[in-house]
């Protein structure tokens, strides 16, 4: 009989849990309701909780100093992923009915998910500078945003600087380049245009694979890189990988100055992991580092020193937790937007994909915003929605991250037609791909 | 007293032999039916088909699968998740080579080619047992996965070597991609799940599941009494796999879209092993009960505290998710280290003779 009254209560519970999510979740009516898509847990918290805080202390800061934006707030509610597509999948599906504006999925596998059903629920995603470096051509992809930056822009960069520091592109002939990245579809995707640029410029692309599973285990990698001695080395990678790369690359003596990550490599505690040795390590980076901007001051005194907020203080203005602002200012500014052209205070997905394709962040904006020269200024058109802006390079300096570049332009003539044929080649694959039906707002 | 079978008489030997044999059962199983087909569809919201009920019955699916090889034939194995990744990635090329072929039928057959790979790694299975056969399923899982990421034709040569599953359509209803709408997509994994499960549960019956249970039981005795190891080995390896494979193209057809490597790693092996073990070992119910558990619980815990209104850190619910759902499992295995499929007999058992307990 124990037995079975322990049976009994188990499902009771069960049953009472079960009944109580049966209810329907109230939707959010009297403010913008943006869904933010965060990992504070998993293999890549490391990484996700500072951008995490970042998106959310922008957003809160708004509500608190001008009531949200054109006079109703920002209703925002974290769903936890663990940067698992699954997960990120089923916090879509759960939020996305309460009148949800944008997706910020911060995972390359969960944007791919969510890709064809952004245009089917008519609710835009935007991809920050990571997802399908397809979805730029907005033709093909009207509810996918990559502003201001895709994957592939940022290869050439990397190239391009490489370039630079070689006295021009054409002294790149018979150097060698080894690329390190994460084998996920993260770290893949800028493969094909490295290839081409290796064709056209004539460098040897040397390729580290570094799978999810091994990201804290990579020896036998830099192994090879001692073997190989590659000339520069290109990053591509992401939560725990990061840090172990850099400490492995100062285990080796790899010259830290001639190793670059991507943006998504930049962050503090990634190149403090190296300690002392790390120092000269670069990074691509388009958001401003430090904390002596207005905007982050407005944060740092609303929002984390009133206490309504998880971030530990000493990690605001890092490079991270900037990006999470710059995500989040791109979305107040799209919601702005979008509201100018409707003339609605509540919006939808719909005007907030409208709003987006007039985004213009001039330098006037910026400083607006009391974000002077936090980013480069970035214009979203109907065809572009990347835009392709122009990158900085960062350097370590041993605590913390110094300028070391003027901004660099994309090789948009490499990178525009490969984008332009990837989407094609994804809407062949993926037919009948449905044709974009929505004007252009401008 | 609820459960009594006083005056039900068996007159022939059909209705000794039938699946269900005691009337309450059929009524309860006609009763989920009712439910599950009816009732569900007509009064749930989208959330709770696509993020509840359709994961729910793949990973049924996928834990019937597994059963049949572990619970019924007794044979350990790590490799469910690449199995599932084969079907997967099979009925994904099929449907790319054959655009005008109804999805269903390719997801079905996209299971023969699991259960071709699931027999080549149950070739070990005829010298080794156990904890050494987990290990060589291990191998599969982990050669699979290498597969997946390390050969571009298996996904299209997508620039994101991710599949991703296209608009395919059955008597002018969408069925999969991004369009397809949860009830279609729900009705489809579920007759295809309830029918698997009606022929796995009679097959289990008939000559074939017996000499996997005597396999199971005792491969000696077995084989001294005419079974042949290699062959009943093999086809519940294949059997095995190719449920597996069909859930496996399921998930991504009709319930994620699209799918990286990484979606059919280890943990989804461990995910559906866990669901065998706590469901019930050797049980077609178990596998419906512990998937739920496993799948259901925590979707519910994410969601609970914020629909009643609880303000808590989208990180601490999901801590606190892991910890009550690891807590339930410890619970629950050591109340019945035999799963929730035992503890269902129990009670059935106690409401045969209440209120008389002896």
């Amino acid at each position: 009989m124990k037995n079975f009254k322990q049976f009994a209560i188990g499902s009771a519970v069960a049953l009472a849990i079960g009944a109580s999510g049966y209810v329907a979740e109230a939707a959010a009516e009297d403010g913008n309701y943006v869904p933010l898509l965060t990992y504070r847990t998993g293999p890549y918290a490391g990484s996700g909780i500072h951008i995490a805080n970042g998106m959310n202390d922008y957003l809160q800061m708004l509500n608190e100093r001008d009531g949200g934006i054109g006079g109703v707030k920002i209703v925002i509610e974290e769903c936890e992923t663990g940067y698992n597509a699954q997960k990120g999948v089923e916090c879509y599906e759960a939020t996305k009915g309460k009148n949800a504006v944008v997706y910020n999925p911060y995972s390359t596998g969960i944007t791919l998910q969510l890709i064809p059903k952004a245009a089917v629920d008519k609710i835009p995603v935007l991809s920050m500078g990571y997802g399908l470096s397809a979805a730029a051509d907005g033709n093909t992809f009207p509810w996918v945003f990559n502003v201001p930056d895709t994957y592939w822009d940022g290869a050439s960069v990397a190239i391009k600087y490489i370039g630079e520091q070689e006295g021009g592109l054409e002294n790149l002939k018979g150097k060698k380049i080894g690329y390190i990245f994460l084998d996920a579809g993260y770290g893949r995707e800028p493969i094909p245009l490295f290839e081409q640029m290796a064709e056209k410029f004539g460098f040897e692309l040397v390729k580290y694979a570094v799978p999810g599973k091994e990201m804290q285990n990579q020896s036998s990698q830099w192994l090879n890189v001692r073997r190989d001695r590659p000339d520069y080395m290109i990053m591509w990678g992401w939560g725990a990988m990061s840090p172990t790369a850099i400490k492995e690359a100062v285990k080796i003596r790899y010259p830290m100055d001639k190793f670059i990550g991507v943006w998504w490599s930049a962050g503090d505690d990634d190149a403090a992991a190296g300690g002392e040795g790390a120092k000269g390590y670069k990074a691509m980076n388009f958001s401003g580092v430090g904390s002596d901007y207005p905007a982050i001051q407005d944060i740092k005194k609303l929002v984390v020193d009133a206490g309504k907020s998880q971030t530990d203080p000493e990690s605001i203005g890092s490079t991270l937790y900037n990006r999470g602002v710059l995500n989040s200012v791109i979305i107040a500014e799209g919601i702005r937007a979008a509201q100018q052209l409707t003339g609605k205070k509540v919006i939808t997905g719909e005007d907030m994909r409208a709003g987006l394709e007039t985004l213009d962040l001039t330098n006037e904006r910026l400083a607006e915003l009391g974000l002077t020269g936090f980013a480069h200024p970035m214009k979203v058109t109907c065809e572009d929605h990347a835009g392709s802006h122009p990158v900085f390079i960062q350097q370590w300096d041993g605590e913390k991250w110094a300028v070391a570049s003027g901004w660099i332009e994309p090789m948009k003539d490499l990178v525009r037609p490969l984008l332009e044929a990837a989407a094609k080649d994804y809407a062949e694959k993926n037919a009948p791909w449905p044709k974009r039906t929505e004007a252009c707002p401008n | 007293m609820f459960y009594r079978e006083a005056g039900q008489f068996k007159t022939s030997y059909e209705a000794d032999q039938s699946l269900f044999p005691i009337r309450q059962d059929r009524i309860g199983l006609a009763v989920i039916l009712l439910v599950a087909f009816i009732v569900i569809p007509l009064t749930a919201n989208d959330f709770f088909l696509t993020s509840i009920m359709i994961p729910f019955l793949v990973f049924s699916l996928a834990a019937i699968g597994l059963n049949v090889l572990t619970g019924f034939a007794g044979q350990l194995s790590l490799g469910s998740g690449a199995f599932m990744g084969v079907g997967a990635y099979a009925a994904y090329k099929l449907t790319s080579i054959f655009p005008d072929v109804n999805v269903i039928f390719l997801v079905l057959v996209s299971g023969v080619f699991s259960a071709g790979v699931g027999a080549i790694f149950g070739l070990p299975s005829l010298r080794i047992k156990g904890l050494y056969l987990a290990v060589t399923t291990l191998a599969a899982q982990f050669f699979l996965e290498w597969c997946f990421i390390r050969i571009p034709w298996l996904y299209n040569y997508n620039a994101s070597g991710a599949i991703e599953i296209p608009k395919r359509e059955m008597f002018g209803v969408t069925i999969s991609g991004a369009e397809a709408t949860p009830i279609a997509r729900y009705f489809v994994v579920l007759v295809i799940t309830v029918l698997i499960a009606g022929l796995i549960a009679n097959v289990m019956r008939g000559r074939i599941g017996r000499s996997w249970m005597m396999i199971r039981d005792m491969d000696i005795a077995a084989e001294l009494m005419g079974i042949r190891p290699l062959q009943t080995k093999l086809l519940a390896f294949a059997v095995s796999s190719y449920i597996c494979g069909v859930a496996g193209a399921m998930m991504v057809f009709f319930w994620l879209n699209a799918a990286e490597p990484s979606s059919y790693s280890i943990t989804l092996s461990f995910q559906i092993l866990f669901m065998v073990i706590l469901g019930g070992l050797g049980s077609i119910a178990g596998s419906f009960m512990g998937a739920a558990f496993i799948w259901i619980l925590p979707v519910f815990l994410k969601f609970v505290p914020g629909a009643i209104g609880i303000e808590i850190g989208a990180e601490t619910v999901e801590h606190l998710t892991f910890m009550i759902v690891g807590a339930l499992i410890i619970f629950f295995l050591i109340v019945e280290p035999h799963g929730f499929a035992r503890l269902w007999q129990i009670g059935k058992q106690k409401l045969r003779v209440w209120p008389f307990p002896y």
